[in-house]
C-alpha cells in the first residue's frame, strides 16, 4: 500500500534563508511519526508544506494520493483528506463549539443541519467536551479549545492529522488533557505526524522519531533512539530536554 | 405664521427640501459608495496583482484630490467630451466615488485586521476563498468595521454640501437662496449649522459608543 504522506528530496527557502535542504520520509498509514528537533530545524515548516501551507522549490510531495507539489492540485480534495491543529487553537471566534465543527462539513461536503449535529457530538465526546457544544471558544481554557480544534478537524474524518506543537501554550496541567486525546487517537489506529518538544510523550506513542537538524533529517527510527541516540546532535538535543 | 427664528415658513419649507436632498446624497454616498468599496476593499487585497495595482490606484486618484474638483470635473468637465447630466446624477456619482474609496480603504484595514490565523484555519477546513470571506472573514471583519463605518458617515454627511457649489438643491445651497433674500447670514448659516449638527452628532455618539462596547466584547 502506497503511504499517506511522502517527502522526497524536499527543498524549501524563506528568502534567501534554507528552511528544507534536501528531506525525504514516508508515514506509511497508521503509523504515527513525532518530529522532533531545535526551534528552526525545519520541522513546522515541513509540516506546513504536507496541507500546501507553504509551497515548495524542489523536491515533490504526496499526501493521500494528491500530488501536493503539482500547482494545478485540487486544494479542496487535499485538505478534506488533512487535518491540521495548531498551537494557537485558531478556533472561529464569532461561532460556538458546534458551529466550529460542523462550518465545514455543511459547507464543503454538505451534510444536512441533523447529521452535522449528530457529528459534532461524536467528535466531542471523542474528546471528552460534549457539554461545551453550545459555549463560545472565549469561555473555553486553552485545553479545552484544543480539544475543540481537534474535534473540529476530525469532523472532517481526515486521513492524516498533522499535529503543529499543539501543547506549547498550555501549562503541564492542561498539556495533559489533550495529549490524552491525541493518545486516544494514535491507540484508534489513525495516521499522525507530530510537531513536538513533549519527548516523553513522543517516546510514549510515536511509532518512529524524525529528529531534524539544519533542514535536514539527521536522525530517526524506532523511538529508541531517544534512549541512545547514535549522532550527538541528537544526544546533546534529548539531553536538554531531560 | 409667525417667523421662527426669523426665517419665513416658506423659507423653512425650503430648508426642510433641502435637508432631504441632503440626506438622499448621504445616503447615495453610503449605500451606493459602500457596495462599491465592499469591492474596492476586496480588490485592494486581491490575489492578482494588476487588480490590487488599479485599486490602489482608484483610491490614491479619489484621496488625492478634493471632492469640489470631482464635482467639477463631473458636471463642468464631461459635457465637454459630449456627456451632459443634471446636477443631481453628478452630486450622486461623486459623491459614490468618493465614500467607496475611503469606505474601501477602511474596509481594507478591517478585513486585514482578522488574524492570519483565521484565514488558514479556514483554508485547512478546506472551505473555498468564497466561503472562507463569507463566514469566517467578513463577520470578525464586520465587528472591527463598525465603528470606524458609522463615523466616516458624518464625513458624508458634511462633504454632501460642496455639492452646492454644481447647483443641487442641497441644504447648504438653499441657505444661499435664503442668505440672498434675506440678507441675513448670521442667522441663516447658524440654523443650518445647528440642521448639520443635528444629522451628524448622532452618528458621531454612535460611533464612539459602538467603539466602546465592541472594544469591551473583543478584550
Amino acid at each position: 500500500m502506497s503511504p499517506i504522506v511522502s517527502f522526497r528530496d524536499v527543498h524549501k527557502s524563506f528568502g534567501a534563508v534554507p528552511v528544507l535542504k534536501g528531506v525525504s520520509f514516508e508515514i506509511p498509514k497508521g503509523q504515527v511519526v513525532a518530529l522532533i528537533g531545535r526551534s528552526g530545524s525545519g520541522k513546522s515548516t515541513a509540516l506546513r508544506c504536507i496541507d500546501r501551507l507553504e509551497t515548495i522549490d524542489r523536491g515533490s510531495i504526496t499526501v493521500c494520493g494528491h500530488a501536493v507539489s503539482d500547482p494545478n492540485i485540487n486544494l479542496r480534495k487535499l485538505r478534506q483528506d488533512v487535518g491540521i491543529v495548531f498551537q494557537s487553537y485558531n478556533l472561529f471566534p464569532h461561532l460556538t463549539v458546534e458551529q466550529n465543527i460542523t462550518l465545514a462539513p455543511r459547507w464543503v461536503k454538505k451534510a444536512d443541519r441533523r447529521k452535522a449535529h449528530e457529528l459534532a457530538r461524536d467528535v466531542l465526546a471523542q474528546v471528552g467536551l460534549l457539554e461545551k457544544i453550545d459555549a463560545y471558544p472565549e469561555q473555553l481554557s486553552g485545553g479545552q479549545q484544543q480539544r475543540v480544534a481537534i474535534a473540529r478537524s476530525l469532523a472532517m474524518h481526515p486521513q492524516v492529522m498533522l499535529f503543529d506543537e499543539v501543547t506549547s501554550a498550555l501549562d503541564p496541567e492542561l498539556t495533559g488533557e489533550v495529549l490524552k486525546v491525541i493518545e486516544e487517537l494514535a491507540k484508534q489506529g489513525m495516521t499522525m505526524l507530530l510537531v513536538t518538544h513533549e519527548m516523553a510523550f513522543a517516546a510514549r506513542i510515536a511509532d518512529r522519531i524524525i529528529f531534524m537538524h539544519q533542514g535536514l533529517i539527521h536522525e530517526s527510527g524506532s523511538r529508541e533512539i531517544l534512549r541512545s541516540p547514535s549522532t550527538p546532535e541528537l544526544k546533546n538535543f534529548v539531553g536538554a530536554g531531560l | 405664521m409667525a417667523a421662527l427664528l426669523g426665517l419665513s415658513p416658506a423659507h423653512w419649507a425650503a430648508l426642510l427640501s433641502g435637508l432631504s436632498w441632503t440626506v438622499f446624497l448621504s445616503l447615495v454616498g453610503f449605500l451606493a459608495g459602500g457596495l462599491v468599496g465592499f469591492g474596492v476593499a476586496l480588490a485592494r487585497i486581491s490575489e492578482s496583482a494588476i487588480v490590487r495595482r488599479i485599486s490602489l490606484a482608484y483610491v490614491n486618484l479619489i484621496q488625492g484630490t478634493p471632492l469640489l474638483i470631482l464635482m467639477f470635473v463631473l458636471y463642468f468637465g464631461l459635457p465637454v467630451l459630449g456627456l451632459e447630466m443634471p446636477p443631481l446624477a453628478a452630486a450622486c456619482i461623486a459623491m459614490t466615488l468618493f465614500s467607496a474609496a475611503y469606505l474601501g480603504e477602511i474596509w481594507r484595514g478591517c478585513l486585514e485586521a482578522v488574524p492570519r490565523t483565521q484565514w488558514e484555519a479556514a483554508d485547512c477546513l478546506a472551505l473555498a476563498r468564497w466561503e472562507r470571506m463569507l463566514l469566517v472573514i467578513l463577520p470578525q471583519a464586520l465587528r472591527i468595521a463598525t465603528p470606524p463605518t458609522v463615523g466616516f458617515m458624518v464625513q458624508i454627511v458634511k462633504n454632501t454640501s460642496i455639492a452646492s457649489v454644481i447647483g443641487m438643491a442641497e441644504m447648504t445651497y438653499i441657505g444661499k437662496l435664503i442668505n440672498n433674500a434675506t440678507f441675513q447670514p448670521f442667522r441663516t448659516y447658524l440654523v443650518i449649522a445647528a440642521l448639520y449638527f443635528a444629522l451628524c452628532y448622532p452618528l458621531s455618539w454612535l460611533s464612539r459608543r459602538l467603539e466602546r462596547k465592541l472594544n469591551v466584547a473583543h478584550r
